[in-house]
């Protein structure tokens, strides 16, 4: 995942709407054009996901600087907590305690994955920690998916010491870098997306836990990590366009109120228990929920 | 077909009478359906200009590419067939009925711009945002793109309270002899028939209303289909099907309307006056066993279907249009058109007719037995399934001489909705 920080400055908000300005204009000059026009910004009381003109100018003046500063304590929280999670793994690794290595594997892993678009903002700590299996030069492969091939596939811990002393290590740089993290609007906007995208092309298909099958338990957390972006930008969103901010809301209810179906005590169940019917109904609703999220970016004018 | 069928491009055109935002704002709801709005607004208008400067350069006149969408029936049952088909089935996933008129409403206004060969929503003025179109078909002609909308019969349980409007004799189609039919092809609350002289205008309308779909309705199942282009016979002779026979020969005439109002427009009749105008369609995805076709000799062949492969002219006659004497004897006394073969059987007394409209498919290769997944999108319409469908295709099944060499594996019926005029919207009559 490529996500560019900085790609909005403000000095370029103003010259795109000055453009688009101008265009309004020329396309003025077209009778059935005007017409038109009158009626879109009569009936554009934040209500559409493409906005024109007087919108955008509302946007450039939104302030999200609270915005941002609730959605890093968010970030620097999870990983505290993930830090503190990594630990506790490790420690069972390296103390030879497999099956307690285990249970403790997908846990720790949800404090990541809800906030993995920072993590892929921080270089390469991403592959550090998350490579999985031929996304990296073998000789480079390291970070958690190692790890879980050691446990459930050779079914020991031997080996996995040195791995596991790594992970934490890579853990804590991640704790420490978060503070210095350059988070705006568009990083939160495009990283909910990106959440979402991360769920579909590899949780949804089973093909980020290939031998643990904990997939939901990232499916889970990716989601919860696109819903706090959500909260913490909704009341700008109602204000803007109240509409998708209500069907964002609702979809994801719907998606949560279905991954609860796979809860098992304190997690979920194996996504091999998953049927092929029950996979593609948590796709599609996924795809339901994340094509209304991408519209989010209205928030952020043209 | 004639196109006086459909009312005048210039009435019709939402492009040059747009809807309001506000208008549309209501009708559509938001989000998904809220994507398309763009596309009645200004946007839209310099889209279609610009589609108009390129289709005029590329000596495209381009009213001959586009078929009106609105009219008293929908385009794409008795339109000359297109050179590709995409079609799609849709499970409705909202349980409530506003939304589903809602989804009607935003698919026509998408499917009125499309046809014409508009881009929807503006050209990507935000850059914060997904673009409206999904841009595929940026530039090109609008190909005599059809949709053409229609509801199964599962539409019509308790979840909508449309129970009472499920026409009399519309219901799922009974078992035949010989079916072996597999879940990924059959069924679906609704349907789309994408048909296009390109297949990128095709799919880009398909993938474009699923999109609008989505948080609504998702995809059940989709064919794509093909059948020789226009450029490759420009003479327009009867296509041939993939076991290399003229297929379509005997259909009657989509321009007469005395015809089409005897086979294929549905009345009022069986309780559904919402359906006057319409037509039913059946779609069955049969497989064609290819390589055991091709080991069977050309006598084999002629006789199954009773015509001949070359000319497409009934066994005895002469040229593909000759009369068909289904009593004619050969030499040697036996009927000179088997009993059982497909037109034989087919045929009957010719007192129930259908109008056929299938492509020829691929599915690649079967991963299985190495053998090409290949064979007919067949799809037919018809005022009523139980006088014309169904006791066809049983007579068919038990009997066909076709039958060795096809395998029916997906199927489904869909009521496709009378048509609409611009201002009001596809499925308006039902819901
Ligand atoms: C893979 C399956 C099929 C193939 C390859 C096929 C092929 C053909 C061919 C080559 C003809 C003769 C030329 C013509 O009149 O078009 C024909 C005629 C016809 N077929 Fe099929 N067909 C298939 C399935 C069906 C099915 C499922 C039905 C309906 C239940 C059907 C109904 C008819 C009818 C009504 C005629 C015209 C008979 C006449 O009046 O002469 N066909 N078909």
């Amino acid at each position: 995942m490529n996500l560019k920080l900085h790609t909005i400055i403000p000095a370029g908000i103003i010259l795109s709407s000055l453009l688009f300005a101008g265009c309004s204009e020329k396309e003025s000059a077209d009778p059935a054009a005007s017409e038109t026009k009158t009626e879109t910004s009569a009936a554009n009381t934040g209500t559409s996901a493409q906005s024109a003109g007087t919108d955008s100018a509302a946007a450039q003046t939104t302030d999200f600087s609270a915005a941002v500063e609730s959605y890093r304590t968010f970030a620097v929280e999870q990983c505290d907590q993930f830090v503190k999670q990594t630990e506790k793994f490790t420690e069972a690794v390296k103390a030879g305690k497999l099956e307690e290595a285990k249970a403790l594997y997908a846990p720790a892993r949800s404090y990541y994955e809800r906030i993995e678009p920072i993590a892929e903002a921080l270089g390469n700590l991403d592959p550090d920690i998350d490579a999985r299996v031929n996304d990296v030069d073998a000789a480079e492969w390291r970070g958690f998916h190692r790890i879980e091939k050691g446990l459930w596939e050779d079914k020991t811990t031997k080996g996995q010491e040195a791995f596991a002393d790594r992970l934490l290590q890579d853990a804590q740089l991640l704790r420490a870098k978060v503070e210095t993290v350059d988070i705006d609007a568009s990083l939160m906007v495009t990283g909910a997306v990106e959440l979402l995208n991360e769920v579909s092309s590899s949780k949804v298909t089973g093909e980020e836990e290939l031998y643990s099958h904990t997939d939901l338990y990232d499916f889970a957390a990716n989601v919860e990590g696109a819903a706090k972006i959500y909260e913490i930008l909704k009341p700008d969103l109602a204000k803007k366009d109240p509409d998708l901010e209500k069907q964002i809301g609702e979809r994801f209810d719907a998606l949560k109120k279905e991954l609860d179906a796979y809860k098992k005590g304190d997690g979920y169940v194996s996504y091999t228990e998953l049927k092929e019917d029950e996979v593609r109904k948590l796709s599609q609703n996924l795809d339901a929920l994340a094509e209304p999220l991408s519209n989010m970016g209205t928030l952020l004018g043209v | 077909m004639s196109n006086r069928e459909h009312e005048e491009t210039k009435d019709s055109s939402i492009l040059k009478k747009p809807l309001s935002r506000r208008d549309l704002l209501r009708l559509a709801g938001t989000g998904g359906l809220g994507l398309i709005i763009g596309g009645a607004g200004m946007g839209g208008l310099f889209a279609a200009k610009e589609r108009k400067t390129a289709a005029a350069v590329a000596g495209h006149p381009d009213t001959e590419d586009r078929i009106p969408f609105y009219g008293k029936h929908q385009a794409g049952i008795i339109t000359p067939s297109q050179n590709f088909i995409y079609f799609a089935a849709f499970d409705v996933t909202t349980t409530d009925a506003q939304e589903l008129k809602k989804l009607f409403q935003a698919w026509t206004a998408a499917a009125a711009a499309m046809t014409e060969g508009s881009m929807l929503g503006e050209e990507s003025a935000n850059h914060n945002l997904p673009p409206v179109d999904t841009g595929e078909s940026a530039g090109l002609s609008p190909s005599r793109l059809t949709l053409t909308f229609g509801a199964g019969p599962s539409l019509f349980d308790s979840r909508f309270g449309l129970a009472s409007k499920r026409p009399a004799n519309f219901s799922d189609l009974p078992a035949f002899n010989g079916d072996q039919l597999d879940a990924r092809w059959c069924g679906g609350d609704l349907a789309v028939q994408a048909c296009a002289d390109d297949l990128q205008v095709a799919f880009h309308a398909i993938r474009n209303l699923a999109r609008i779909a989505r948080g609504t309705a998702v995809l059940r199942w989709t064919q794509e289909g093909f059948q020789r282009t226009g450029s490759a016979d420009p003479a327009g002779g009867t296509p041939r099907n993939l076991l290399g026979f003229k297929d379509g020969t005997a259909n009657p005439d989509a321009t007469s309307s005395e015809q089409m109002n005897r086979v294929v427009w549905a009345g009022a009749e069986g309780g559904a006056a919402w359906m006057a105008g319409g037509s039913y369609m059946a779609v069955r995805r049969i497989r064609m066993r290819i390589e055991v076709w091709d080991r069977s000799s050309l006598k084999d062949q002629e006789e199954t279907f009773g015509r001949y492969r070359a000319s497409g002219a009934p066994l005895g006659g002469q040229h593909e249009f000759d009369k068909v004497d289904l009593s004619a004897k050969g030499p040697d006394g036996s009927p000179a058109i088997p009993a059982n073969s497909h037109m034989a059987l087919a045929r009957g007394d010719g007192s129930v007719q259908i109008l056929r409209r299938s492509y020829s498919y691929s599915g690649g290769m079967d991963a299985k037995t190495g053998q090409l997944d290949a064979g007919l999108l067949f799809i037919c319409f018809q005022r009523d399934l139980q006088k014309q469908f169904i006791p066809l295709q049983q007579k068919l099944a038990k009997s066909d001489r076709l039958n060795e060499y096809i395998q029916h594996v997906g199927s489904a019926v869909f009521a496709c909705f009378p048509g609409a005029s611009s201002g009001g919207y596809i499925g308006e009559t039902l819901l």
